[in-house]
């Protein structure tokens, strides 16, 4: 089995290099563009069977800092 | 005193801070990280700047999963002191002895130059050795140096008087200009700045001695 996490900052922590690529865009004429929030996509290649509880442990211990970012797991 | 110096595959002011704590008179180890255990005795262990593998995932975060953090883990848990500079002091909040997180620096670039930075609390071995107010000028060379805390934790910081550094010209975006913070029991600390790469007149300057005599001080008498 696969699963998906997905690990971003959480809100109102504060984005430097979403910020840094939200202005790369208005370079290159993109208008309008009002917030870009830079995350991780971490790919699970896992044995069949696996809880999502096991996942979320997975994403507590290491995956994520939960001081700073919040996840979400996506079983594929 | 007899003090570790972690070794991660990565880091690179591992031989500094051991020059600087033998300059002190410190009896030092080097460990390596897939060790289970810390020598025998051990009363201060050192984690030091570096990029321990390669910050991948986050900075700190491999590392501070290794099989002799967990030793480290327990030295603090025991009231051991442990001393972690720049990687080291991501590592210390990976693990969870500190609380807080290092982000990328708000300019986004990575910072390599003598800072200065002032004293906030003499109140711990590490800063003993010099005034609250004092103003040492160290190096720092990170590009996640960025100390990111919430506003209750800040507040907790701060009435505990556990914010032991703050920088004087905030380089990197700190919250609250802090550049190290101490635990709870006053005996783990962390900082961005290098105290080791200024104890040597051929350094630049020699602020950085003040915090390894102090600690060495504070550690013979224990």
């Amino acid at each position: 089995m696969k699963a998906r996490v997905h690990v971003m900052l959480k809100n109102g922590v504060l984005d430097p290099q979403g910020e840094a690529v939200r202005h790369a865009l208005g370079t290159l004429g993109f208008e309008g563009v009002e917030a870009v929030r830079q995350g991780k996509v971490i790919e699970l290649d896992l044995a069949d069977g696996t809880s999502e509880a096991t996942i979320g442990e997975m994403c507590e211990k290491l995956l994520a800092n939960t001081v700073i970012e919040s996840y979400r797991v996506e079983v594929l | 005193m007899r003090a570790a110096v972690i070794v991660f595959p990565g880091s690179n002011c591992d031989r500094d801070m051991a020059v600087a704590l033998k300059a002190t008179g410190a009896d030092v180890s080097m460990v390596w990280h897939k060790d289970a255990a810390l020598p025998d005795g051990v009363d201060l262990v050192a984690i030091p700047g570096g990029f321990s593998f390669g910050d991948y995932l986050r900075c700190g975060a491999i590392a501070a999963r290794s099989p002799i953090c967990k030793a480290v883990v327990d030295h603090a848990g025991r009231g051991g002191y442990v001393l972690g500079v720049c990687n080291g002091f991501q590592v210390l909040t990976e693990t969870g002895l500190l609380p807080g997180a290092l982000m990328r620096n708000a300019g986004l670039k990575f910072i390599c130059k003598t800072v200065m930075l002032k004293v906030e609390t003499s109140d711990c071995a590490f800063t003993e050795g010099y005034n609250a107010g004092d103003t040492p000028r160290f190096p720092v060379a990170h590009h996640d140096g960025n100390y990111t805390v919430d506003d209750a934790t800040l507040n907790v910081l701060r009435a505990e008087d556990r914010i032991a550094f703050t920088y004087c010209d905030n380089p990197n975006g700190s919250v609250a200009d802090i550049a190290g913070i101490l635990s709870q029991n006053r005996r783990v600390l962390g900082m961005m700045p290098h105290p080791e790469r200024a104890v040597d007149a051929g350094h630049g300057g020699t602020d950085g001695q003040a915090l390894f005599r102090g600690l060495l001080g504070q550690l013979a008498q224990a």
